[in-house]
């Protein structure tokens, strides 16, 4: 198999995952996103180290190697991921990105059951910047 | 020992006590009472021991130089002679009975450890001062002194009477410290030591170049230390500390020192002309000003304030007359007298709940619930109002004949004009005292009205050392005039025929004036009620003191004043009395002199900080606040949007990268 198709279609699933971190607004579907990214990589150093192996007396595969450890980081980094998804969801009710603005300069009160932190949160920086 | 070793202890002992005392008050409450009597009282006995083997002959000096300085050398030095080992023996004595006296006086106060330290820490000062023969040495116990009546003064800090009380102490006194120090410094360079001795050698041979100038100066400070007008202003307002700390300051310490100092220096004094002129002005203006301030007051201890700035004004009255030996007998008699009289008040204000004289007059039978204290002031209310036999009649009858021998011409080391003013002032202050030591008097113990409140008998030893000083208060001046001489110049401190006389008739002129227009008025009084009395008769006697004087001035309108009708001094002084009460006002001259000048010109500072520089500073910060506001806007909170950017600027880079590497 020529090296084109997979570097291409691994170019393809990167940009997909892009496009998914910077513009999805459910924070699960940016999860997964990150996911089809990280993929998309794997998928290049495996093909780049089938391509590599051919021209080499010996290899020691390195590059499929690599592609099991971040498959084994990924799997850590999901699950950690969609831990704090669901306590921000638990806590919030919702786990809508756009909404979760807390780190914002003078940021707005994202939700009705967030108000009396987020004042005193506004409340503190006011004294801080004071 | 030697006597030499004997003296260095007599300080040296209170002072360790204190440490000690400073040290272990918290830890060992138990210890507090003896480490703050056994001290005193051996340096008590060891100053009696100095001045037996001194015994009036030639001056003991003992220096040594712990390094060099470079210039004038500075040097521990011992001078002690007649009037240094005397002078001693009063303070001991003095500070003993007060030590004493404070462990019935304070029995209940938490803070009672930390007082007793202070006194004697306040004794060793004086006492150093006393020994001193080199004047830097001198000025530390001196200074030492200002210290320590500034916690002593402010020993009920609760009430703000004593925190500012204290605070005038301390910065009155200062005032006059520093022309003080100056003075030492003219006096050392001109005559090339801080040794007395040599000091005094340099003056003898003409070697002070401006004995003026150095007298004035060295003045300044005596006024502020002995109150002497017009820096005497710190001394009736010291009143809010506790009776022992009055007792301690006004006997035998704090306003002894500048007395005491001008006493040792006084061939200094006597090369100007014009610095015993001041010295003679300022006395008369002290003694006659300060008691019909006396007059006036109705706070009993402000009496006895007034009174010793006027008892300190003959002295320094003695001392323009240039005779120092009487300025001296004065100050021993005198020490001893007026230690009785506050350690008495302290009693009564006891016993009475308050410290109002015009609360006092509306109370039968004060004088049986303390009769030891009846007794025995009134026998120092007859030594101040100077009636033979007491003490206060010789010695006060060697200062105006010292007064007298100099205003008719027979010496030549003070001037005639100086005689005069000591001698006039001195009678009139004569007839005011008797009048005011009557009117205190009267009122304390003549009071008609209710029963004076019974609160038990006074602890035993407050009435023991009343009975101690009683003895010197009634004796002292009566043995001692003749004995006297041989300690001091040699001068005669007899009582002369003409100013004996003089002096007798007037005071007793004095007392019977005031009794009649006591009896005048009294039928006044019993119709107007009044007074505040204290709300916890059964503290201890620091306690009740502390709410009297805090209840003076919201029951009264003003800590030194009553709108008494019943008054004698308000008959006998009429329109004059409601400025006297005030001290003729000085207080409010300083505030316009310099008070107000200071909050004004503080109150500009504070503007031109608040309003003019932190306006520059203001500005300079705009700039970057502008700067942070357009970048905090970057700050969305949408983590995405950072992402964004992130990835921008990472293809930013790259293309750049790439463009760089392939050379375009």
């Amino acid at each position: 198999m020529h090296l084109a198709y997979p570097a291409v279609l691994s170019a393809l699933l990167f940009c997909t995952g892009l496009y998914g971190v910077l513009a999805r607004r459910n924070a699960i579907l940016v999860l997964m996103s990150v996911e089809l990214m990280l993929n998309a990589v794997n998928l290049n150093l495996v093909a780049f180290d089938v391509w590599l192996s051919k021209a080499a007396e010996e290899t020691l595969h390195s590059g499929q190697a690599l592609t099991l450890f971040t498959i084994a980081i990924a799997a850590a980094e999901i699950g950690i991921g969609l831990a704090i998804v669901l306590a921000v969801h638990r806590n919030r009710g919702t786990s809508d990105i756009d909404r979760l603005r807390d780190t914002a300069e003078g940021h707005e009160t994202g939700g009705p059951d967030t108000d009396a932190p987020a004042t005193g949160t506004a409340a503190e920086k006011a004294e801080a910047t004071a | 020992m030697t006597t030499t070793t004997l003296a260095v202890l007599v300080p040296l002992l209170p002072f360790l006590g204190a440490a000690a005392g400073l040290l272990l008050g918290r830890t060992a409450p138990g210890f507090a009472r003896p480490l703050a009597v056994l001290p005193t009282l051996a340096a008590f006995v060891l100053a009696t021991l100095v001045a037996a083997r001194q015994g009036g002959g030639r001056a003991i000096d003992a220096a040594t130089e712990l390094t060099p300085t470079g210039s004038v050398p500075i040097e521990l030095a011992l001078h002690i002679d007649g009037f240094a080992a005397l002078v001693a023996v009063l303070v001991g004595c003095v500070a003993t009975c007060v030590q004493i006296y404070s462990t019935g006086y304070l029995r209940d106060d938490p803070r009672y450890p930390s007082y007793a330290a202070l006194v004697s820490l306040f004794t060793s000062a004086m006492l150093l001062v006393v020994y001193s023969g080199d004047l830097m040495v001198l000025l530390v116990g001196w200074e030492i002194m200002g210290i320590c009546s500034y916690f002593l003064v402010g020993h009920y800090w609760e009430t703000p009477e004593a925190r500012a009380a204290s605070l005038k102490a301390f910065l009155v006194t200062k005032l006059g410290d520093i022309p003080f120090l100056i003075g030492l410094f003219a006096l050392a360079t001109d005559a090339g030591s801080f040794r007395i001795t040599k000091v005094l050698g340099a003056v003898a041979s003409g070697g002070v170049d401006h004995p003026t100038l150095i007298a004035l100066l060295l003045l300044a400070g005596v006024a502020g230390k002995s109150a002497q007008f017009p820096l005497h202003t710190w001394l009736p307002d010291a009143m809010a500390g506790p009776t022992p700390v009055s007792a301690l300051i006004h006997a035998a310490t704090m306003v002894a020192a500048g007395v005491y100092f001008i006493a040792r220096l006084l061939p200094l004094f006597e090369a100007s002309q014009a610095a015993m002129i001041v010295l003679a002005v300022m006395a008369a203006v002290t003694m006659i000003g300060s008691a019909l301030a006396a007059l006036a007051q109705d706070d009993i201890k402000r009496v006895l304030a007034y009174s010793t700035i006027g008892q300190l004004g003959y002295m320094t009255g003695a001392l323009a007359a240039g005779d120092r030996g009487a300025a001296v007998f004065h100050l021993l008699t005198h020490g001893a007298f007026k230690a009785l009289l506050f350690l008495a008040a302290g009693v009564i204000i006891h016993a009475a709940g308050t410290n109002s004289l015009a609360a006092m007059s509306r109370m039968r039978n004060l004088r049986d619930r303390v009769p030891d204290a009846y007794w025995t002031m009134t026998v120092a209310l007859l030594a101040l109002a100077a009636i033979p036999p007491f003490s206060g009649f010789f010695s006060k009858e060697s200062v105006l004949g010292a007064a007298e021998h100099v205003a008719t011409g027979h010496t030549e080391h003070a001037p005639g004009a100086a005689g005069w003013t000591v001698l006039v002032a001195g009678l009139l202050t004569a007839l005011l005292t008797a009048a005011y030591a009557m009117r205190l008097w009267l009122l304390t113990f003549r009071g008609r009205g209710a029963e004076a409140p019974d609160h038990g008998r006074q602890p035993l030893v407050m009435n023991a050392v009343l009975w101690v000083l009683a003895i010197p208060s009634l004796a002292l001046g009566g043995l001692a005039f003749r004995l006297l001489p041989d300690w001091f110049d040699g001068g005669d401190l007899a009582p002369t025929l003409t100013t004996s006389v003089l002096g007798t008739g007037v005071a007793l002129v004095g007392g019977i004036v005031t009794y009649a227009a006591w009896r005048h008025t009294t039928a006044v009084g019993a119709r107007v009620p009044l007074g505040a009395v204290a709300a916890h008769p059964e503290g201890d006697a620091a306690l009740v003191e502390a709410e009297a004087i805090a209840s003076h001035e919201p029951a009264y309108g003003n800590v030194a004043y009553a709108p008494d009708p019943s008054d004698p001094g308000r008959l006998l002084l009429g329109p004059l009395h409601r400025h006297a009460a005030v001290g003729f006002h000085l207080d409010a001259v300083y505030s316009a002199l310099f008070v107000r000048p200071v909050q004004a010109g503080a109150s500009l500072v504070r503007f031109l900080d608040r309003e003019v520089v932190d306006t520059y500073v203001r500005g300079a910060g705009t700039l970057p606040r502008w700067l942070g506001a357009a970048v905090r806007r970057a700050q969305t909170g949408n983590v995405q949007t950072y992402v964004s950017a992130l990835l921008a600027g990472t293809v930013v880079l790259a293309v750049a990268a790439v463009l760089v590497a392939t050379g375009a």
